[in-house]
Formats: C-alpha cells, structure tokens, sequence
C-alpha cells in the first residue's frame, strides 16, 4: 500500500512535468526546456512503475526497452525533415499498436474482462486502437508514397465501411454482454484494423494534414482508455493531453481548409470537383529570370509564399540565399505561411528553420493579410489554391470560403511554378491571369539559384 | 480507484490539454505533434507492467515485450525528433 502511494505520487509529479512541457512549448524560446521537462516526466514514470513491487521479469522489459530505444533513436537522427509528416504517422501507429497490446494482455490474464466497465472501456480501446493502427500504417505509407497519395475510390465503398461499422456495433454489445469471449475480442479487433485502411484510403494527399491530426487524437484516446482498462490514472491524464492536441490542431487545419472533419473523413474532396474556370480565355503572363531581377532589386519589401513544392523541388536553402542578397539590398523580407501549407500541422515552419531563416521572419497567414497591401513583391513558389482568390469571391469554386493569403493584393506577383497545372484539387487559379501576376515557369530551386546568380553578378560590377 | 474518480481526471485533464494545447503558436505545431507523440509513449507504464508481471504466459509475454519496444520507440523517437527540430527554430542575429 506504501509502495503504490508513493507510484502515484511520482505519476503526479510526471504529470506535472508533462503539463510544464506543453506550457513552455508556447513560445521557441522556451519550447526546448519543456521538451526536457517532459522528458525527465516521462523517466520519472518509468523509474517509478519499475519499482512498483509488481514487476519481478525485467529480462522482457530490458529486450524491449533495448530494441524499440535504438530504432526510436535511429529514426530521429536519421529522417529529414520532408519526411516529418510519415515519421509522426509511423509513432501514432505504435503507440496505438502499444496500447492495443497491453489491452489484449490485460483481456488475457483476466480471462476476459472483469466487470462492465472494463468491458466497455476495452471495447472501445481495441476499436479506436485497431483503427488507429492501420489508419496510421495507410497514411505513412501516403506520405511516404509507398503508395499512391491520391484517393482510393471504389464502388460500394460506401456501404462496405457501413457494414463494417454495423458489424463493429454489434460484435461490442455482444462482447459487453459476453465479455469472457476471446473470439468476439480478436473478431473486433481485426474488423476495427479492417476499418483504419478503408477509413484512409480515400483521403487524397492535400487532406493529410488533418488525418494526421484526427490519428494523433485517436492515439491520445487509446492510451486514455488503456488507462481505464488498466486502471492507471497516469494513462488518463496523458491521454487526455494528446487526445485535446490532437482535436485542436484538426479543428484549425480543417478552418484552414474551410471544411468539416467529416467532408474530409467521408467526402473524398477529389471526386466532387467540377471544372470551374473563367470563361473568356485569358492568357498568363510569363516573365524571365532577368526581368523577374530588375524588379526585385528595386523592391523595398518582398513576402515570399512557400508551399510543399518548394518542399518537393528542395528549393529553401536557394530561397535563404536569395532573401539574404535582397536584404543586403535593403529589401524587408518575410515569409507568408498558409496553415495547410505542407503535409502536417507546422511543417513548412520547420523547412523553413531547417533552411536556417530566423523563425521572427515566417509569418502566419493572419499577420501577414492585412500587410499584403503595401508589400512591393509577393513571390508564389510551390503553392497554390492557398493563394486563388477565387476563394473570395467565386461562389462556384470548391474552395470558396477557404482563408487564403492575399497574395494578389501586392504591387507584383510572382509566380513560380513549373507548367500552367492546376493544384490538388484540379481548380485552376485566376491569380495566374491577374494584370499584376507574372508566371516564372521552370523547376523552382533552378529559378530561385537564378534569380541568385543575377544578384551575385550584379554585386560585382 | 472508482471510475466516477476517474471520470473527473478525465474531464480535467481535457481541460487542461485544450488551455495548455491553445497557446501553441502555429510556428511549432509539428514539434508539438512530435511530442504529443513522445508523451503518448506514457503508455510504456502499462507496457512495462505487461512485460514484468509474474506468471506469464508465451503470449503475453511477446504482447508484453512488444508494447514495451513500441512505447520506447515512442518515447526516444518522439523526443529525440522533437529536440532536433526545436533547435532549428532560431532567433534573426
């Protein structure tokens, strides 16, 4: 009894420490000592659970503590940051994969569950943490392209995930009722693995920012339900964090998107578009590098607008190098960052940093709108339906409504982009035709080392 | 303990994550997801009991040696790669 006071004592005090590290992530100045604070959290919990008294095996523990530290370690050194998104796909999948697994050993020692709440909890825990599993194992492989980004759509999709889902509601209040059964329990819990693949496969690329996010709440609630099922209170409290983590942050891409949770998990946005375009034809205006030059070097204030091509064309290191020669030409550069730019909450934030430019220059779509107005040059590269004004005005558009950074409110325009192709969504962009956009077409890292080159040169006369 | 103690932590704990989780800038929402998968790894807690309790069975012990792999993976992978990456976020000059 002593012993266990003194266990919650120390979860009480990881708990603290978890909460202190979420705080402290509120501003970068801070984030890395509440990563640290976590941390020694998190080894305050293992230290304690470790010493419990319960625990008599540690040859298992010491096995597994040894492989999953070394390819944890592994994969943090060695993933670039492009490849954030998967690698946060692949750590929700095994930590619900963790949770399912303490759940079936706690169904069997007990041979079954041990009341109605254990059976309830345990129901839902291998449900939420089955799904979880494969949804994540589907979107890392997205992301990863392992397999096809785009949406998976076949007929009768529909009415597959509905019997799944019914077979789902009824196989638990069977279980509940019968909660000693060890078929029911591996029956639910493939069906519930069943349903994560066919839950993401029609969810096309663009989207992944928010079935990350939606993963990452189901992750936290897993863990939250383990806790209840293992009766560890430790569990709850952490697993409500991520669970409220996960829910703000799809709350937020889904406003950037301008749709609900719900079009996205069962819209499969691709196969509703209709071809929307201005009908007379009007014809873009391509601009070279030299002349794109000529206007840079007389600008006084230029918001560069990142989206994941710059991502794909690896283009950030030229796009620092180029910022830099214009603010040694007195030119104030910032950088506009759409909250859907990127594969997953915040990732062009950290190419961005990655690429070395000072995070007091990346401005949030909000900042940086009411600004657009007096800024000389905005230069598009690899984005593209966060910049289409249509979303303000053209009520036939599919993505009327969506926040979008104002980029055609600037003197000039840039844009750089490879071909006239529309973006995810197949929606072309009128920003393309306005009198103040001019299409810098070519690979974006070659045009940006380019516009570069001309600054070097330029230098030395 | 009782559930309807439970259910309070619960529900506090809600709180707490959308207050803490809120004043998140945009800026850091990837190290933040990095590290909400780092804390998930709590669930190494209930891993480590699976793994050492006495009288195992073979199946529990691989479900048990398991979760402890996965959690661990969780928790250095997630705040490893949360580190890296904050050090990045730099200040002009």
């Amino acid at each position: 009894m002593n012993n266990e006071f003194l266990v919650n004592l120390a979860y009480i005090v990881s708990s603290v420490l978890f909460a202190f590290g979420l705080k402290f992530l509120g501003s970068p100045v801070t984030a890395r000592r509440g990563n640290m604070l976590s941390a020694t959290g998190m080894l305050i919990a293992v230290i304690a659970t470790l010493g419990n008294g319960h625990i008599i095996n540690f040859q298992w523990i010491l096995i597994g503590v040894i492989i999953g530290g070394s390819l944890g370690a592994l994969v943090a050194f060695k993933a670039a940051m492009t490849q954030m998104p998967e690698m946060i796909a692949l750590l929700h999948g095994c930590g619900a994969m963790a949770s399912v697994f303490v759940d079936w050993t706690a169904f069997d020692v007990h041979h079954g569950a041990t009341d109605l709440t254990n059976a309830i909890t345990l129901y839902i825990s291998i449900v939420i943490g089955g799904l979880t599993v494969t949804g994540s194992a589907i979107a890392w492989g997205k992301l990863s392209e392992k397999i096809t980004g785009k949406a998976i759509l076949f007929t009768g999709q529909k009415w597959l995930n509905g019997a799944i889902i019914t077979a789902i509601v009824i196989l638990g209040i069977m279980f509940i009722m019968q909660p000693t059964r060890y078929d029911l329990f591996l029956i639910i819990l493939a069906l519930s693995m069943f349903f994560g693949v066919f839950m993401v496969i029609p969810i096309g690329g663009a989207d992944m920012p928010v079935v990350i996010s939606v993963l990452n709440s189901y992750s936290g609630v897993v863990a939250c339900t383990t806790g209840f099922v293992i009766h560890n209170t430790l569990l709850i409290v952490v697993g409500s964090l991520v669970g409220a983590n996960g829910i703000i942050l799809s709350i937020i891409m889904c406003k950037a998107m301008n749709r609900s949770i719900g079009n996205v998990i069962f819209g499969a946005f691709g196969s509703v578009v209709k071809k929307t375009g201005t009908d007379e034809k009007k014809e873009a205006k391509a601009m070279n590098v030299e002349d794109a030059f000529l206007i840079l070097e007389n600008a006084k204030s230029v918001v560069i607008i990142p989206g994941y091509g710059m991502a794909v064309a690896q283009a950030q290191h030229a796009v620092r190098e180029l910022s830099e020669f214009l603010e040694k030409n007195g030119c104030d550069v910032k950088y506009a960052i759409h909250p859907v730019a990127g594969r997953m909450p915040g990732h062009m934030n950290v190419l961005l940093a990655e690429a070395n430019i000072p995070y007091d220059q990346l401005l949030e779509m909000d900042a940086i709108n009411p600004l657009m107005d007096t800024v000389d040059v905005a230069i598009v590269i690899g984005a593209n339906d966060v910049v289409n004004p249509a979303s303000r005005h053209d009520k036939s558009s599919p993505i009327y409504g969506m926040p979008i950074i104002n980029a055609d409110k600037a003197k000039t325009v840039f844009v750089l982009k490879r071909s006239m192709a529309s973006g995810f969504a197949g929606i072309e962009n009128e920003l393309f035709y306005y009198d103040n956009c001019r299409m810098i077409f070519g690979d974006a890292k070659q045009t940006v080392q380019a516009l570069v080159a001309e600054f070097k040169s330029s230098q030395q006369h | 303990m009782d559930l309807i103690a439970q259910l309070f932590i619960l529900v506090l704990s809600i709180f707490l994550g959308f207050a803490l989780i809120s004043r998140v800038p945009p800026l850091l929402h990837t190290p933040l997801m990095s590290e909400a998968n780092a804390i998930c790894g709590i669930i190494i807690v209930g891993a480590l009991i699976a793994a050492g309790a006495d009288a195992n069975s073979p199946l529990t012990i691989f479900l048990g040696t398991a979760a402890v792999a996965l959690a661990t993976f969780n928790v250095v992978g997630g705040y490893l790669v949360t580190e890296r990456m904050l050090k990045m976020f730099k200040k002009k000059g």
